[in-house]
C-alpha cells in the first residue's frame, strides 16, 4: 500500500485554520494569541528541519552519526528539564541529575528493545533508533521535569516539617518519606495515565501514524503496546533515579537539610 | 532511676556570628540562655543537635557528636524548637508506637486527646504535646527554645513542675533559651546572656 504524500498547500490549509482560531481567540480577549502563534510557528520549523536530518542519517546510517544525533537530543532534553524547575538545585546538579537519569532510563531500555526485542539488523539502524528514543526521552523528560520540580518545591514548602521530623531523630530518608511518594506519583502519574486510557478514550500518535501510513492496524498494535510498556519503563525509572539522587541532593552527610542547595526562582 | 548519659559539653563552638561557645552542662542542671532575637539563641541549639554547619566539637558524655549517625545523636540530644511542626492527621501518629505516656494529665490533658486531630490544636496545646512527644523518646539531654512562649500563667507553672521533675528524675542536662527573668529566676542554677560572638555569665 503506497502512502498519500502530503503537498506543502495543503499543510497551508491546517495552518490557516490555526489563524482562523488564533483571530477568535484574539477577538475573544483570551489571550493565549501569541503563545499559540510562536508555537505553530516552531512545530513547522523544528519539525521540518528534523526531517532534513532523518533523511540524512537515513541515508548515510553510520553508527557515529546516529550517537551524536542521540547525544544532541539528550541535551536538549537535560536542559528543558532544568527550565522547567521552580527551585533549581545549585552547581550544576539540576542538569546533572535530570540528565543522567534520563540517559540510564531511556537509552538503557531503547538499547535494550532495539537488541531484544524488535532486533533490526544492524540494531541501531535509525528508522528504528530515533524514532523509539524519541519517543522515550519525551515522556521520561516529562516524568523527571515533574518529579524533580514536586520534589524541590515540597520540601522547600514544607522545611520546618522536615527540620522537626529531624529534630525528633529521624532518618533524612523518613524525614521526606512522604515528599518522596508524592514526587514520585506525579512523575508516573502521566503514563500511568495514558496506559489506562489508551485505546479506549485515545487512539495514541504513533498507533494512528503507523495505520496512516499504511500498516495493518495488528501490527501497529503491538508496537503500540511495546512503545507504552517501555515508556512507563523508561519514565519510571527515570523518576526514580531523579527522586533519590535529588532527594539525596539536598541533605548532606549530617543528615542536615540543606535548602542553600537549591536556587531561588528566578 | 536509670544511669545518666554525662554531661552535654561544648568545645569550641562557632555557628553564625557565635565563636568560641565553650559551655560544661552536667545531669540535672538547667542552664537558662537569653538575649536579644537574633542574637543566635536558636542557631546555637540548632548546631548542637546538628541541624546547621558549624565548627568546633560537642560530646554528650563519652559520645561525640561526629563520631555518632546523626540521627540517632538527634534522638539523644532532643530540640524542642520554639514553633512545633505537625505532619499526620492525628496527634498520636507524631508519637512513637506503644510508649508509656508521662506527663499527659500533668500538662491539663485527658488520655483522649491522642485521637485528637490535630487541626483543632490551638497553639498552647500544640507546645505543650510537642514537649511531650519530644520527652516520649526519651532522650538524653534537652535543647528548649521558648518552651512556654504560647502558654498562659497556669500553664506555665504546670509545665515547669513537669518537666523539673521530669529532668531531676531521668539526670538530664538541659539547656532553655528563655526571656523572661522571673522564669529563669525559678528554673535556672546559670544563666548566660547572647551578646556580640560569646556567652556572658549573668
Amino acid at each position: 500500500m503506497e502512502v498519500i504524500d502530503l503537498a506543502w498547500w495543503k499543510l497551508a490549509l491546517a495552518a490557516s485554520m490555526i489563524l482562523v482560531l488564533a483571530v477568535f481567540v484574539h477577538l475573544g480577549r483570551l489571550g493565549i494569541t501569541r503563545g499559540l502563534l510562536i508555537a505553530a510557528i516552531r512545530t513547522v520549523i523544528q519539525l521540518s528541519l528534523i526531517g532534513l536530518v532523518l533523511e540524512a542519517l537515513f541515508a548515510v546510517s553510520g553508527f557515529g552519526w546516529i550517537a551524536l544525533m542521540a547525544t544532541v537530543m539528550l541535551l536538549v532534553a537535560g536542559r528543558e528539564v532544568m527550565s522547567r524547575q521552580q527551585r533549581k538545585l545549585t552547581g550544576g546538579w539540576a542538569f546533572g541529575i535530570g540528565t543522567g537519569a534520563m540517559f540510564l532510563s531511556s537509552f538503557t531500555v531503547t538499547v535494550l528493545t532495539l537488541i531484544v526485542v524488535i532486533g533490526p539488523e544492524p540494531w541501531y539502524a535509525p528508522q528504528y533508533a530515533i524514532p523509539l528514543l524519541g519517543m522515550m526521552l519525551g515522556n521520561t523528560m516529562n516524568g523527571v521535569a515533574l518529579s524533580l520540580d514536586r520534589l524541590t518545591e515540597s520540601v522547600w514548602r514544607q522545611r520546618s516539617v522536615i527540620e522537626n521530623r529531624l529534630m525528633l531523630g529521624q532518618t533524612w530518608r523518613e524525614a521526606v518519606g512522604d515528599i518522596r511518594r508524592e514526587a514520585m506519583r506525579s512523575g508516573m502519574i502521566p503514563s500511568i495515565n495514558a496506559m489506562a486510557a489508551a485505546g479506549i478514550v485515545s487512539l495514541p500518535g504513533m498507533m494512528t501514524g503507523q495505520i496512516l501510513a499504511g500498516s495493518p492496524p495488528s501490527v501497529a498494535v503491538k508496537y503500540q503496546i511495546l512503545i507504552m510498556l517501555t515508556i512507563a519503563i523508561g519514565t519510571g525509572s527515570g523518576a526514580l533515579m531523579a527522586v533519590t539522587w535529588g532527594s539525596r541532593r539536598l541533605f548532606d552527610d549530617r543528615q542536615r537539610l540543606r535548602l542553600d542547595r537549591l536556587l531561588e526562582p528566578s | 532511676m536509670r544511669e545518666s548519659f554525662g554531661s552535654l559539653r561544648l568545645e569550641q563552638v562557632a555557628v553564625g556570628a557565635l565563636s568560641d561557645i565553650t559551655l560544661t552542662i552536667p545531669p540535672t542542671e538547667v542552664v537558662c540562655l537569653s538575649g536579644r532575637s537574633g542574637s543566635g539563641k536558636s542557631r546555637l541549639l540548632r548546631a548542637i543537635a546538628d541541624l546547621d554547619v558549624h565548627a568546633g566539637r560537642v560530646w554528650l558524655g563519652e559520645t561525640e557528636q561526629s563520631a555518632t549517625p546523626a540521627h540517632l545523636w538527634r534522638q539523644q540530644v532532643m530540640l524542642v524548637p520554639a514553633e512545633s511542626q505537625w505532619w499526620a492527621e492525628r496527634v498520636e501518629d507524631h508519637f512513637p508506637v506503644a510508649t508509656v505516656m508521662d506527663g499527659l494529665a500533668e500538662l491539663g490533658f485527658e488520655p483522649d486527646v491522642m485521637g485528637w486531630s490535630v487541626s483543632r490544636l490551638s497553639s498552647g496545646e500544640k507546645q505543650r504535646l510537642a514537649l511531650l512527644r519530644a520527652m516520649a523518646r526519651r532522650p538524653a539531654a534537652l535543647l528548649l527554645d521558648e518552651p512556654t512562649a504560647n502558654l498562659d500563667q497556669e500553664s506555665v507553672a504546670a509545665m515547669e513542675r513537669w518537666l523539673l521533675a521530669a529532668v531531676r528524675e531521668r539526670q538530664l542536662p538541659v539547656l532553655w533559651v528563655a526571656h523572661t527573668p522571673d522564669q529563669i529566676q525559678r528554673v535556672a542554677q546559670r544563666h548566660f546572656r547572647l551578646s556580640g560572638s560569646s556567652l556572658e555569665a549573668q
